[in-house]
């Protein structure tokens, strides 16, 4: 075995006749940071959403750990130690921001099938969900319920949520996405920190970000990976060039 | 702002007034039986105590309905699995209440686990739909009881004794009772919605997938939800069936589910107060307006429209409002 926390192996799906994942073979290291870049609709949310266990590959077998985790459920991965944001927003809007991160500390300190005591007094819980929140600069809105906060501020709980349950693995499915200049260079300052404590398997469309933070970079295009390398390998690698970074790069932040 | 201050997270909106509202509410229903004795008489407390019992029902069904988000088609079944247990054990020479309440809560919790593992498989209208053809289900079964008097019902002999006394005999006995059980259901689903396993199901209802993701089984937090609800409302139905020494296959009817979805929407759903004051309300207006025509309905329907079109989040949105509008 080698040092890969987590391991894809000849994963197919596909929808109908669209094929979205043709054959993927991925590693993420230990310390690593790896992008997955790739045009619109090339498949890296449906990727990512096969990892988490929210899709089934038709075939192929995802080992995390060195455990074979390809027919656990969604919750059970998670459990497991894979944690991940998604690309479109998706927080509890009715909690406050607090009980949102408090929610995902839960998971981590004992069992949730308590019925009698008052979860939002347990101290514990909200020290781990404020020190979440204090991570990505989010602590002054802590009382604030989580569907009033701007779209930025959402998109850093998104985060937040994935960082609270201690996971072994993040994976982030563009947290840059729809954010300002400013926004995305400081998340990319907070994402440094962040890469330091857990691997993490990054899809971003902001160039700027995916080469400041990333160790190694792959490129996919429908559905398959076309290039893989260091930041700079792929920024010269001649088909990652045509198939995404020359042609395609033309802004779309989507 | 500083992090300390964050300690507790922010309490819901007007927690003292809410409980002010309780007991307001739980002090006249003890009053209830003193005021019967100058005016309204058996009448009065009757009255009482069906609007008690169908409220702990209707607090039981706000659990997952307004905090679960599991609109439950099929909630009056317990009602009358738990008054069948009751029944059929007084028939048969059981009479001590401690032995048959454990029946009746064992009997709902296993029919909650087997028709919950399928229903919660399911979501929206679905769900709905099951949980509405579970229920017939049970009013189809209880009907065709043949010893136990089929559609017609079974009437009941002999109260139940209550760890050897007749206290359960006597109609305040009674009436205490359901008053102590309706309180108790009161306080222990508030505490149920605000512990961690509450905080799990209300966050499932916002957005199971961020739940799952997180690393719960939202299937488990559900169907136990719904053990818990059918047992309490198994507990109503054995009061029930004590009060009215007689229990019928229509407790589980369908329309006695849709009633009881009415009075949690009625109230206000996921509030402090809302399914016990939509229960009281429900009873009340039905009562009044059933002994002024025949066709009571036909006013109570569009009466329950107005209130979903200008009350919105229910009477107690309304009272909320109210009391808004005074500050
Ligand atoms: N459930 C589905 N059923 C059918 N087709 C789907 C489904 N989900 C995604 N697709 C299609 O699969 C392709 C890949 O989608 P995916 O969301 O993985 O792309 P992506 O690389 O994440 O794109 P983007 O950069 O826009 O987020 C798209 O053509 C999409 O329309
Ligand atoms: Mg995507």
């Amino acid at each position: 075995m080698t040092g890969a926390v987590l391991e894809l192996r000849g994963l197919h799906k596909a929808f109908g006749a669209l094929v979205v994942t043709d054959g993927i073979d991925l590693d993420l290291h230990r310390g690593e940071c790896h992008a997955l870049i790739g045009p619109n609709g090339a498949g890296k949310t449906t990727l990512i959403n096969q990892i988490s266990g929210a899709l089934q590959p038709d075939a192929g077998r995802i080992s995390f750990e060195g455990r074979d985790v390809t027919d656990l459920s969604v919750a059970d991965r998670a459990v497991a130690g894979l944690g991940r944001s998604f690309q479109i927003t998706s927080i509890l809007p009715d909690f406050t921001v607090l009980e949102n991160v408090a929610l995902a500390a839960q998971r981590r300190d004992g069992s949730s099938f308590r019925f009698l005591g008052r979860a939002a007094r347990e101290t514990r819980l909200n020290d781990a969900a404020m020190e979440a929140l204090g991570q990505l600069g989010l602590e002054t809105r802590a009382d604030v319920v989580a569907g009033a906060l701007s779209y930025g501020e959402k998109r850093l709980l998104e985060l937040a949520i994935a960082i609270a349950g201690q996971p072994h693995v993040l994976l982030l499915d563009e947290p840059m996405a729809g954010m300002g200049r400013a926004e995305s260079e400081s998340l990319t300052a907070t994402l440094l920190g962040i890469k330091k404590r857990y691997p993490i398997l990054l899809i971003e469309h902001d160039m700027e970000a995916v080469f400041q933070l990333a160790d190694r970079v792959s490129v996919l295009v429908a559905g398959a990976i076309v290039a893989s390398g260091t930041p700079d390998e792929v920024r010269t690698d001649p088909q990652a060039r045509a198939a995404y970074l020359g042609d395609d790069h033309t802004g779309d932040a989507a | 702002m500083s992090g300390a201050s964050h300690a507790v997270a922010a309490p819901p909106a007007r927690p003292r007034s809410a409980l002010v509202v309780a007991g307001i509410i739980f002090a006249a229903l003890a009053l209830i039986p003193i005021v019967a004795e100058f005016a309204g008489g058996a009448y009065l407390t009757s009255l009482a105590v069906r609007a008690m019992i169908l409220a702990i029902v209707a607090i039981s069904l706000d659990l997952l309905m307004g905090h679960g988000g599991l609109v439950s088609f099929g909630h009056s079944a317990f009602v009358a699995i738990g008054a069948y247990a009751a029944g059929i054990m007084l028939t048969e020479g059981v009479y001590e209440i401690t032995l048959i309440l454990p029946v009746a809560m064992g009997a709902a919790a296993l029919f909650a686990l087997a028709s919950g593992a399928v229903c919660m498989r399911t979501s929206g209208v679905s769900f709905i739909m099951i949980t509405l053809a579970f229920g017939q289900m049970v009013y189809f079964a209880l009907g065709s009881l043949a010893q136990y008097g089929a559609d017609d019902g079974l009437t009941i002999w002999s109260a139940p004794d209550a760890l050897g006394t007749k206290w359960l005999a006597s109609k305040t006995g009674v009436y205490v009772t359901v008053l102590i059980a309706l309180v108790g259901t009161w306080a222990l689903v508030h505490r149920i919605t605000g512990s961690r396993f509450g905080r799990v199901l209300r966050a499932a209802r916002q957005n199971p997938v961020r739940v799952s993701s997180m690393g719960y089984s939202v299937f488990r937090y559900r169907l136990t939800a719904y053990v818990i609800a059918g047992m309490i409302a198994a507990v109503a139905g054995v009061l029930w069936a004590t009060h009215a020494a007689f229990v019928s296959p229509s407790l589980g009817s369908w329309q006695r589910s849709g009633d009881l979805i009415v009075m949690v929407v009625l109230g206000g759903m996921a509030t402090r107060n809302g399914a016990l004051i939509g229960a009281l309300f429900f009873i009340v207006i039905e009562e009044v307006l059933s002994s002024i025509t025949h066709d009571w309905r036909l006013i109570f329907g569009p009466l329950l429209i107005l209130i979903a079109l200008y009350a919105r989040g229910g009477l107690v949105g309304l009272l909320d409002r109210i009391q808004g509008d005074r500050t």
